[in-house]
């Protein structure tokens, strides 16, 4: 492999990427700025060219900006956006090598070792470069090093070229700030004098490592190749879209299906090699008018088998309209999970997957949330004993025992006309006159003090199970702190 | 007992005060169950009561919000036939087409269908039709469910009759009480 001598690295610095890409989307003339808001005050996150000229800078109150330059035109900054168009530009000079790093918010860099001559040598690529950056409108400054620190310093300050093997003689005229070192740090070497590169690689490194640590001395050996420092590209996202063009427009719902299965069997072998399975799929269905129709199936449980999903979309299929015909359908799987293969059974599907093929059936017509299953919950108030919790979002969970028998059909306490601690011997409910035969009780239940919970206002109370001559056995309770009695349920 | 377990394939009807307890006992018997129910109604089976019966990490509740939607997702429900029974809580008559169209699902998902109705509210589609009521009863322990009233008052393919029986909280069984006690 290369050592470090022998590695070359170019670093792309875009000093004004987010209002430059806001003015491709939407030119203006003029003084521009972006403004983002911190602390509460509108600040200046980046000008255009115009507006630099006329003495704006980053990080100014954006009303005292408008004082200066009254015809400033603004936008709000979009940093998450910018972030993407960074990745974008990313993704795009891979063109050049393979080895593209994102550096900060603002910059690329890159490993060209070994591939500047597929360029026509690294002189051609830079002009290459710089003449697509322009012609995209993006204001570039590029460095050009042996290692990433010297290809970052000569970016940042004054472009330039540093040839093989030295490092030291292209960047000892730059300032130390070039090192890439906090405003702190660079400040005080400034005070001490050492204003260039240059002065600080002369400087004795003893007592420098002891006044500003460790790192100004890393930074520095980073810069001049005596300390490796990698570039790490990212990796792709996996991308998990499949389309099929349709020579001429399909509309049955038969021939719509067939064409999705084919996407499902390209799909899935994705899936199938990231070892994830979909859990949100959209196909979209584009008409020969331009209009596109779109079918979502939100899965119960991530699947990577063409032959389950494909039944699951009928539906969704079934009422899309054709309108003239369909010539393109695309299938993206919105949202996957990770789903590690698994030794096969002997037997087909498994009860778990029959169930989730039957929670997402049902979850496409009244909404995943609405097919629930029953979770065990810690508390010992009755109502609240048991959680009701999205199946699909789920495991099943094994139930704790539940020693005491509970009624069958509970609803909000229902109150009686009764006194006394003890259950009444006649009382009326719901317009039945009922006769106490024998009750069995009580049962004090404790309020969660640390739940504010309105249902349990009258403190505690004490749970009677009652049996009546006319057979009902209810379920109720006589609050102590607020005399009263209330039915709450019936056994079975 | 003739006529329960419920027949396959087909849709019955449980009204009365306890009907729920029916349903809970078929659920027993089936293992799985698919329970479908509108969202916005205050008296609900408790899940702690239903835990009597089955493991309460097996039911399935669908949660809708008319009888419309209810209908569809137990048609669904029993043409899918992954689940053997169908508990369905109606709050409205079922006409004859909607009846008509559950017994089809039924049939082609091999599975059960039980409609909890009010009293008076059955469709004439239905296979059986069963009240559910409660009898006092001093001599039983306390731990055991109450003595109910099972009428069958309707029923496409054989007698009507009506048995006295309780649910065994031990042995997790339907026990038929002789009506010789009486």
């Amino acid at each position: 492999m290369f050592d470090g001598a022998n590695r070359r690295v170019v670093s792309l610095w875009f000093p004004r990427l987010a209002s430059d890409r806001a003015l491709r989307v939407r030119p203006v003339d003029g003084p521009f700025a972006l403004t983002l808001k911190q602390d509460n005050t509108n600040r200046i996150h980046c000008l255009n060219a115009v507006a630099e000229r006329q003495g704006l800078y980053r990080g100014m109150v954006f009303s005292d900006a408008r004082a200066f330059c009254p015809d400033l035109q603004s936008k709000p900054a979009q940093p998450e956006v910018d972030r993407r168009f960074l990745g974008s530009l990313r993704r795009w000079a891979v063109r050049y090598c393979p080895w593209v790093g994102i550096e900060g918010e603002d910059g690329l860099v890159m490993d060209i070792t070994g591939s500047a001559h597929l360029a026509g040598g690294e002189a051609a690529m830079l002009c290459d470069l710089r003449q697509r950056l322009g012609r995209i409108g993006l204001t570039v400054q590029i460095g050009l090093g042996d290692t990433r620190g010297a290809a970052w310093a000569l970016a940042h300050h004054g472009e330039g070229v540093a040839p093989p093997g030295e490092a030291l003689a292209a960047l000892g005229p730059l300032p130390v700030a070039g090192l890439r070192l906090e405003p702190v740090i660079a400040a005080a070497l400034q005070r001490l004098g050492l204003r260039t590169i240059a002065h600080l690689a002369k400087a004795p490194r003893a007592p420098l490592a002891r006044r500003f640590g460790p790192e100004l001395l890393m930074r520095l050996d980073q810069a001049l190749g005596t300390q490796p420092e990698q570039i790490s590209p990212q990796a792709e996202p996996p991308h998990y879209a499949v389309r099929m063009s349709l020579p001429e427009p399909i509309g049955l719902e038969a021939d719509v299906m067939a064409g999705t299965e084919r996407l499902l069997i390209r799909l899935c072998d994705k899936l199938k090699q990231q070892q994830t399975g979909a859990r949100v799929l959209c196909l979209t269905l584009r008409r020969i008018d331009s209009q596109a129709q779109h079918v979502e199936l939100r899965l119960a449980r991530p699947l990577r088998d063409p032959a389950r999903i494909l039944p699951l979309f009928a539906r969704g299929i079934g009422e899309a309209d054709a309108g003239f015909g369909i010539d393109q359908l695309r299938l993206e799987a919105t949202q996957v999970e990770v789903l590690p293969s698994e030794q096969m059974g002997p037997a087909g599907p498994d009860r778990q997957d029959r169930l989730a093929d039957l929670i997402t059936r049902i979850g496409a017509r009244i909404g995943l949330e609405n097919v629930q299953r029953f979770l065990p919950a810690d508390s010992h108030i009755p109502e609240r004993s048991v959680i009701i919790a999205p199946a699909a979002y789920s495991k099943p969970e094994p139930f704790p025992a539940n020693p005491r028998p509970r009624p069958l059909i509970m609803f909000p306490p229902e109150a009686i006309p009764a006194t006394g601690p003890r259950p009444p011997q006649h009382f009326r409910w719901r317009r039945m006159r009922l006769t106490t035969m024998r009750a069995t009780g009580p049962e004090r239940i404790m309020p969660e003090w640390w739940l504010d919970d309105d249902n349990w206002r009258s403190g505690m109370r004490d749970y009677w199970r009652v049996e009546t001559t006319e057979g009902r056995r209810l379920w109720m309770f006589y609050t102590p702190q607020n005399p009263g009695w209330f039915v709450q349920g019936v056994f079975p | 007992m003739t006529s329960f377990p419920l027949q396959t394939a087909r849709v019955h009807e449980a009204c009365g005060p306890l009907s729920g307890s029916l349903a809970a006992v078929m659920a027993a018997q089936a293992g799985d169950v698919l329970w479908l129910r509108e969202d916005w109604q205050q008296q609900a089976i408790s899940p702690s009561g239903l835990a009597g019966y089955i493991d309460l990490s097996q039911p399935l509740v669908a949660q809708t919000t008319d009888q419309t939607e209810t209908l569809a997702v137990a048609e669904d429900g029993l043409r899918d036939g992954n689940v053997p029974l169908v508990v369905m809580e109606l709050t409205a008559p079922l006409g004859l087409t909607a009846g008509r169209r559950l017994q089809l699902a039924a049939k082609a998902g091999n599975s059960i269908g039980l409609c909890l109705i009010r009293d008076g509210m059955g469709s004439p589609a239905a296979e059986t039709r069963w009240h559910c009521g409660a009898l006092p009863d001093p001599d039983s322990a306390p731990e055991d469910s109450t003595l109910q009233r099972w009428a069958l008052i309707k029923n496409k393919s054989g007698t009507l009759g009506v048995w006295h029986v309780r649910w065994s909280q031990s042995a997790r069984r339907l026990i038929v009480v002789s009506k010789a006690r009486e």
